[in-house]
């Protein structure tokens, strides 16, 4: 995973809630089996609509999304989190993810934050009124910041550790290879199994 | 204290707790399918590891499959491919797979509780967000993204943090007609979609202890609709007797050892839960969805509501933008809504108690003139079962179209999709903008709805067929 330590960039305003991972990459894109090449299909439908915030020429290069509340809702398709990270999407913000879809983004380096809704209204108003406007997401400070809002965010220590370093999920677990180990010499034997071995 | 259901189940499956860190969980059954699992292989490949438990993972087919034709090759070139890796994987790694065509193939979610890998106590994962279908057995079941599938696949643990608990207390009976599918999305419409999340949801009450098995796996099937990554369902005789004799249950004393162990599996006494909602069973009434997500429901016998009646400014809008995609106008009654497809199938509702319902509605009546009404059993053995009782001859005679098992319609992977601007009504479990294929428009409802539906060309429950006297006498 690429490690995440502060990013600064403009955002795009998305003033809607319940964003569902059928909006953010639609079923059809599913069939890829690779993690790339999504980019095309963020918000496939909505960007059908010339007026669409995605489409206007000021929000090109766009990194920072900051999303109504209940973002990434349905289903766990990890594609939702690759699709804003081809586009370019660096840090989300919402006052509310889903749970699937949050988990999905800090294993992948998405960094998603969580701030008040008053104060991601803030950052929704700063970002619709102008187009230039910078927002800096700091997970080293664990801090948001853009002209007239200085917020401070939660993540959980080991989530910031493993984003702050990239590390990778699985190296850490099977560090504790003894522990899991033991576990299986002492589970049930009426415990189903789909073959014997 | 006294612990609940959820937690009895978790604590069983740590593997190493550490301050300050998630807990790392054993996983006792990790299910595959073709969409959501070729980065994880490909993973796998990149780093050299290997798959740890073959023993505890099993792979179907389901998202991408046709449900016609399905003896010939696939036509769409790039769901052919995604198929094939899954294949390829499955030969290269030794997972057992039930690829399209075996007996045993069909919506993953299906597929583990008919086989009996589904236990009690048991911890399931799947990249599927509807793995939460399988906590109606009081397993601790959730949806993972790839990069899980991945970790389960590499080290059978995933490390997560405890959820909250809430139980969602279903008081009294519920009324003749009014099924499973009407209560869980009368809960979504209670709770909100983002009302369960960072919660693992206990369903209880008298409602819910008569359940059958199947209506108790289409109530945990939505718990990720409200927010929740997993619902769970305290096992009982009911769950017992589903599992006895089944390939995967226990036998002999293994079945008497975890029989013991399963009745263990109830939340104790003086536990406390995080959060309680309750629901009284006998107010409620056959429940259809208005809007694009699975909370925006309402009695059918309601109107489409107004938008400028929401309190809260996000709300308003939200039902202003669905509105507008749905084609509706506020206060239309419900019933009034025509629709041009019927879906009945799906890991909500696509078990056989749900194609009988829906056959009996149909049984000696026709789709409406103009309706298509398309049944998909949820696995092979379920269109296997129901062909033996007939059944597919009853939704044959009355005009509906007899398919073979898969996702299907649901979500629209396979050609199986709604046109722009047609309405269906779905007993599938998320009416998200072009869920079923572009620019479509789905109502959520019952298979018992779903069936009055097709037969009246307009949402309605089986109550407005009797009324209707659209019954036509055998051999006329």
């Amino acid at each position: 995973m690429e490690a995440f330590t502060t990013h600064t960039g403009r955002a795009v305003p998305l003033r809607r809630s319940n964003v569902d991972t059928d909006q953010i990459i639609p079923a059809h894109w599913l069939k890829k089996v690779t993690r790339d090449g999504f980019e095309d299909g963020l918000f496939e439908a909505w960007r059908k609509d010339a007026s669409f915030v995605l489409n206007q020429p000021e929000r090109q290069g766009a990194t920072v999304l900051v999303a109504g509340p209940d973002f990434g809702t349905g289903s766990s398709r990890e594609h939702a989190v690759w699709a804003l990270q081809n586009y370019g999407f660096k840090a989300v913000i919402s006052s509310r993810f889903a749970d699937i879809f949050r988990g999905n983004s800090l294993k992948n380096g998405l960094l998603t934050v969580v701030l008040e809704q008053k104060i991601v209204d803030a950052l929704m108003e700063l970002a619709e009124k102008d187009p230039q406007a910078e927002i800096t997401v700091d997970l080293v400070a664990r801090e948001v910041r853009a002209e007239g809002v200085t917020a401070s965010f939660e993540l959980d220590e080991n989530s910031r550790w493993r984003l702050l370093n990239g590390l990778d999920d699985i190296s850490i677990t099977l560090q504790n290879e003894a522990d899991i180990a033991a576990y299986e010499a002492k589970r049930p034997v009426f415990k189903p199994q789909t073959i014997q071995i | 204290m006294g612990r609940t259901l959820a937690e009895k189940v978790w604590d069983d499956h740590v593997v190493r707790r550490a301050e300050g860190e998630p807990d790392l969980l054993f996983i006792d059954l990790h299910l595959l399918h073709e969409v959501t699992s070729p980065q994880a292989f490909d993973g796998l490949r990149k780093s050299g590891r290997k798959v740890r438990r073959l023993d505890l993972t099993i792979a179907t087919e389901d998202h991408n499959t046709p449900t016609l034709d399905i003896d010939k090759p696939i036509a769409d070139p790039v769901s052919r491919i995604q198929l094939e890796t899954l294949r390829k994987n499955a030969a290269d790694f030794g997972v057992r797979l039930h690829p399209l065509g075996d007996v045993e193939q069909g919506v993953v979610h299906v597929v583990g509780p008919q086989l009996g890998l589904t236990q009690p106590g048991t911890t399931v994962v799947c990249g599927d967000s509807h793995t939460s279908t399988h906590g109606a057995f009081g397993a601790l079941a959730f949806g993972i993204g790839t990069s899980q599938v991945e970790h389960v696949l590499a080290t059978q643990t995933l490390p997560m943090s405890r959820p909250k608990t809430m139980a969602i207390t279903v008081n009294g009976e519920l009324p003749d007609g009014v099924t499973a599918k009407d209560l869980i999305l009368a809960i979504i419409a209670k709770i909100g979609t983002g009302g369960g999340q960072g919660y693992v949801l206990e369903y209880r009450g008298e409602a819910i202890e008569k359940l059958s098995m199947e209506s108790r796996m289409t109530i945990c099937n939505m718990s990720i609709e409200a927010g929740a990554r997993a619902g769970m369902i305290a096992p009982d005789e009911t769950t017992f007797a589903y599992l006895q004799g089944r390939p995967h249950a226990p036998e002999g004393a293994d079945w008497d050892a975890a029989v013991e162990y399963w009745k263990t599996l109830r939340t104790d006494e003086d536990a406390e839960f995080d959060a309680e909602v309750v629901i009284d069973a006998t107010e409620l009434a056959p429940f259809v969805t208005w809007g694009t997500n699975p909370g925006q429901g309402a009695p059918l016998s309601a109107s489409v509501p107004d938008p400028a009646s929401y309190e809260d400014a996000s709300e308003r809008f939200a039902a202003e933008k669905a509105l507008e995609y749905m084609g509706l106008e506020a206060g239309q009654p419900l019933r009034s809504i025509k629709v041009d497809t019927v879906f009945v199938g799906s890991c909500t509702n696509g078990r056989i108690e749900d194609l009988r319902a829906a056959a009996e509605i149909v049984k000696d009546r026709k789709v409406a003139d103009g309706v298509r009404m398309l049944v998909v059993p949820g696995s092979a053995r379920v269109g296997l079962q129901a062909v033996s009782e007939g059944l597919d001859v009853v939704f044959k005679d009355a005009g509906a179209e007899w398919r073979h098992a898969g996702c299907s319609m649901c979500l629209g992977m396979n050609p199986d999709q709604l046109a722009p601007g047609e309405r269906s009504a779905s007993t599938s479990n998320r009416n998200f903008e072009g869920r079923q294929g572009k620019g479509g428009r789905t109502h959520l409802v019952s298979p018992q709805v779903a069936a009055a539906t097709a037969v009246l060309g307009h949402l309605a429950s089986p109550a407005d067929l009797s009324a209707a006297d659209t019954r036509t006498p055998a051999g006329v």
